[in-house]
């Protein structure tokens, strides 16, 4: 991934509930030092001349305590602990309650430009809400060539070599009331552990596609925002494939197949494609028996299970009646 | 498999022209291609997957390609590197 700035934390649009609420007072030439940890410090056990094991990668937080404490240090002029904090290139320090720092600490920090930041967040919702942005920050992240698209609330993302129709497919999936997420460029990340999250890999250039002979169109344009979406859970994986005449493809589709993305298992479909085959439906089709299955019908198996019990009755009847010799099956049904 | 590494020459960097002209060109090979700059890998054979790498002047991108004619693939994609798209 990219290296992630002080000047992106500060950056950071986040809103309501997520908003930190950072200002920066000063050491503005280490803004580019990047934070490489989604992790917090508090340094008071450091302020007081204790440095094992220090956590000096991590974002610093002064709360309240800290900064009474930098203020006792101020009162009894002794600033060697401070001095030695900014020894080591910390990536950003934080006050919190909208607290000051003190000069000696300020000078220090503008000297060895460390960035010293302010929230008039308290320190426990501070963290909380800086580690809730920095996890998806650093959620593992890949790039995929593919289409993501929501189809009745799921959503598909369609895989395939170039040329295959992808575009073409989504372009006719969005016609039919469905919505673009991302075309060409997919960036999926895995946060909370097992939930992948797929969106355009550049936000700048928005919901454009490309399709062969009339170039690249705007989505939102032509179809409206109710046709697209910023970013949807990828729940279906579905390879488009030109139709290869000796490969065999499922008929049944009682086995339930996965393809693996970060890690997460994520149910996945092999479509040949061939000139007469309407693959906008057959993924329509696709995304409703996912719904099914997520609610706990499995078409194929149900099927199955009835034909089991079907073919069982009948070989008890075919049994029953045999034993009720000379009356064969046969006359029986004939009458 | 066959690597190159090559620079954006062209002052504008890749906007849609130039990546029209790579896709063109990639198109012609069998072989699968993928420019790396980065952290990104994105094929080379879909244009919004090359204007999506926003490649500016001066940066540089890794072009590998695997399969029958991979050599030939990423010679001519470097040529065009090299000839600045045609472009200032």
């Amino acid at each position: 991934m990219k290296s992630f700035t002080v000047l992106d934390l500060l950056n950071l649009d986040m809103q309501e509930q997520n908003e930190l609420d950072l200002r920066c007072l000063g050491g503005r030439p280490g803004l580019a030092r990047s934070i490489t940890v989604p992790d917090l410090n508090r340094p008071g056990l450091a302020l007081s001349g204790f440095f094992d094991n220090f956590g000096y990668e991590r974002i610093q937080v002064f709360g309240r305590g800290e900064t009474a404490y930098l203020n006792k240090l101020a009162d009894q002029q002794e600033f060697e602990n401070i001095e030695r904090f900014f020894s080591v290139e910390v990536p950003c320090v934080v006050f919190t309650h909208g607290l000051q720092p003190t000069k000696e600490f300020f000078a220090e920090a503008e000297r060895t430009q460390c960035p010293v930041l302010q929230t008039g967040l308290s320190s426990s919702e501070f963290a909380a809400r800086v580690i809730r942005a920095l996890t998806n920050i650093f959620a593992p992240t890949r790039t995929l060539h593919g289409v993501l698209v929501e189809v009745f609330g799921i959503g598909i993302l369609l895989l395939g070599d170039s040329g295959v129709g992808k575009s073409e497919t989504a372009l006719e999936l969005v016609e039919r009331g469905h919505r673009l997420v991302a075309d060409d460029a997919v960036e999926i990340s895995c946060v909370a552990g097992d939930i992948l999250i797929g969106s355009g890999a550049n936000k700048v250039l928005g919901h454009h596609m490309e399709i062969r002979g009339l170039g690249i169109i705007n989505v939102t344009h032509l179809f409206g925002v109710g046709a697209i979406r910023d970013q949807k859970k990828v729940q279906l994986v579905i390879e488009l494939e030109l139709w290869e005449p000796e490969k065999t493809y499922d008929r049944i589709g009682a086995d339930e197949r996965y393809q693996e993305i970060l890690g997460v298992q994520v149910p996945y479909l092999e479509i040949p494609v061939k000139a007469g085959r309407n693959i906008p439906i057959i993924i329509e089709t696709a995304a409703m028996n996912e719904r099914l299955k997520q609610m706990g019908y499995y078409s194929a198996r149900e099927f199955n299970q009835s034909v089991l019990k079907w073919l069982e009755t009948e070989n008890a009847r075919a049994r029953y009646f045999q034993d009720r010799d000379p009356m064969s099956y046969d006359d029986l049904t004939s009458r | 498999m066959t690597e190159k590494l090559v620079t954006v020459k062209n002052r504008a960097g890749i906007h849609a022209r130039p990546a029209a002209l790579i896709v063109q060109t990639a198109g012609k090979f069998k072989s699968k291609i993928f420019f790396k700059s980065e952290d990104e890998e994105i094929n080379a054979k879909s244009i919004m997957g090359i204007i999506t790498l926003g490649a500016s002047y001066n940066s540089s991108i890794q072009i590998t390609a695997e399969g029958e004619d991979e050599e030939d693939a990423v010679e001519a994609l470097a040529q065009l590197f090299e000839k600045r798209f045609e472009e200032e």
